[in-house]
């Protein structure tokens, strides 16, 4: 099974988020920036123990990216992708994005592309959907389980308030969120083994860009948390009712 | 030209979230001057017609059977049939399980730009640009659409229903069907549950807690207010609740009207998940939790003596017997 897995970078969760120049960019210095967590925990993650189930599987990482987002791609190659594709691209429309790892896996005919729900910088929960749609794959978003039996994938997603099980033959395109996998810590060995494997830089196709970020806002201000005495929780009760309105 | 509104379904009901992505598709149609109407895929029982009560003229529907089940490569060839047939130059989703797959989906089958977790009604003085949520609900971006169709995914209770007078002219849509490709072959709802994505209210309890036999003071409260139930991290990890019940920056975002945290400490990572809820209440014996600085209303003390009376005087509010 050849297994493609499309990696972003983010700022850490806990970055301080700072916006310059007019508030239309992101502060990148003294940020963090690690491998978005759906992608590495739930997507790769899934994607090697399906490898370990049937080693004769091939692992493609993909990123759409500057070369500062390389030790990253390592990071996914450490903890047991294959190979890598950096798409030469510092694009932040998903639709350009999309285009580009659907350029590469039209290339390479993938049997599952995995990628996380979303990244933690944009929340955007796009890309998948529209890789599917442009290479005319089904598509499971929100997935929680992932078994192979033979071409058959059969996926758990979660809907309101409870969870479908869903069966499609091979391709397909699937977003990864919590229960898919356990996060992983890479192993000596394979921080060693990463550095020899390929990590091909392929120059972006020319696609459309759909949308800019014209700009950044950070939310106002809390007033400040309103203490109530704990031997007096009724009157919480009050506030919420005829201050805050709430019920 | 129009305003077109994806409703979904969940059993033959149009769900909650779609109300309110109808509501705002009806303002953006008043903003822009033009007519908004709805698209239904499927077979329910709700009167369609009376949908016009929450600001749509008139709704597509294509009443197949085969469309009960979601599938959002079926249904996205649909609603783009349907948007070059009505015309449409918005096209209105609710960003919640459905709408994650659609809108992208659809967004690349037309090349029309998506804005996807709007929080805000568009501006439209200068081009069309729409405020979504980034850096899981840190801050915002105001996100400019430059095509000519543009989509918007509207965040789960960031729009209120607004409901009026009207009655909607209802009409069958011939298109093409195409055989699903997914078979779905079980689903499991969390029976008698508030969906935690709907809710606008959610109590949520952590490990200060200290274990799942004390969870009726979590349980008793959200019972009393009509509200789901939530819990952090470490609690779903330990088993003592489900784990569709976290909520956190691995688990489901959330942004109720009122969030009641009862013995979580407020990490970032829990912060990111519920940051966006309008009010936020923490009850937390430790003064120095860093919950009380994202917090609106809090007390500092004991849970197991603070919550029974929190939930008595709920109780008494809204004529429960105590």
């Amino acid at each position: 099974m050849k297994i493609l897995v499309c990696i972003s970078k983010t700022p850490d969760t806990t970055a301080k988020i700072n916006f310059t120049d007019n508030n239309t960019k992101f502060v990148e210095a003294g940020v963090q920036f690690i491998l978005n967590p759906y992608d590495e925990w739930y997507a790769l993650v899934r994607a090697i123990e399906l490898k370990e189930a049937d080693t004769s599987s091939i692992i493609h990482i993909i990123n759409v990216g500057a070369p500062d987002n390389d030790p990253i791609i390592r990071k996914a190659l450490a903890l047991g992708g294959d190979e890598a594709i950096r798409v030469n691209s510092t694009s932040h429309d998903p639709y350009d994005i999309a285009s580009q790892i659907a350029a590469v896996a039209k290339e390479n005919s993938y049997d599952l592309i995995l990628t996380g729900k979303e990244t933690i910088d944009y929340n955007g929960s796009s890309i998948g959907g529209m890789v599917a749609e442009l290479l005319d794959l089904p598509y499971i978003s929100l997935a929680t389980k992932l078994t192979m039996n033979g071409n058959i994938a059969t996926v758990n997603r979660e809907i309101e308030g409870g969870e479908e099980v869903n069966e499609v033959t091979l391709p397909v395109v699937i977003s990864a969120q919590k229960g898919m996998a356990e996060q992983r810590i890479p192993n000596m060995k394979g921080i060693m083994g990463a550095r020899t494997k390929p990590l091909k830089v392929v120059e972006p196709i020319e696609a459309d860009t759909l949308t800019t970020i014209a700009s950044f806002e950070l939310p106002p201000a809390k007033a400040g948390v309103k203490l109530v005495p704990a031997d007096n929780p009724e009157e919480l009760v009050r506030l919420l009712h005829e201050e805050a309105k709430v019920f | 030209m129009s305003v077109l509104v994806f409703l979904d379904q969940s059993e033959g009901h149009i769900k909650k979230n779609s109300l309110e992505a109808t509501s705002y598709a009806a303002k953006v149609a008043e903003l822009l001057g033009t007519a908004a109407e709805g698209i239904v895929l499927g077979n329910v029982q709700d009167d369609l017609a009376a949908l016009g009560q929450y600001g749509l003229k008139k709704i597509h529907t294509v009443k197949n059977d085969a469309l009960n089940n979601y599938d959002d490569q079926l249904y996205t060839k649909i609603i783009a049939e349907a948007v070059s047939k009505t015309g449409a130059k918005v096209v209105v989703f609710s960003n919640n399980f459905s709408g994650k797959g659609i809108a992208p989906r659809l967004s690349a089958r037309l090349k029309a730009g998506l804005v996807s977790g709007a929080v805000a009604l568009p501006d439209i003085a200068n081009g069309f640009v729409v405020k979504k949520n980034v850096f899981s609900g840190k801050a915002s971006a105001n996100v400019a659409v430059n095509t000519d169709v543009k989509i918007i995914s509207l965040n789960p209770n960031a729009y209120k229903i607004v409901k009026g007078e009207g009655v909607a002219e209802v009409e069958e849509l011939a298109v093409t069907m195409e055989p699903s490709k997914i078979k779905i072959t079980a689903v499991h709802k969390n029976v008698g549950e508030i969906p935690l994505s709907e809710a606008e209210i959610v109590v949520s309890g952590g490990r200060g807690l200290k274990g799942p036999e004390n969870w009726a003071l979590v349980t008793d409260l959200a019972k009393a207010l009509g509200a789901a139930t939530a819990c952090s991290r470490p609690v779903a990890d330990s088993d003592w609740r489900p784990h569709h019940e976290h909520v956190g920056q691995t688990g489901l975002a959330i942004a109720p009207n009122l969030y009641f945290a009862i013995g979580i400490s407020g990490a970032i990572q829990h912060l990111a998940g519920v940051n966006r809820s309008k009010v936020i209440v923490v009850i937390n014996k430790d003064p120095e939790a860093p919950f009380f600085k994202a917090a609106d209303y809090g007390i500092v003390g004991d849970i197991f003596d603070v919550m029974p009376k929190i939930i008595t005087a709920v109780k008494k509010l809204k004529g429960i017997a105590v």
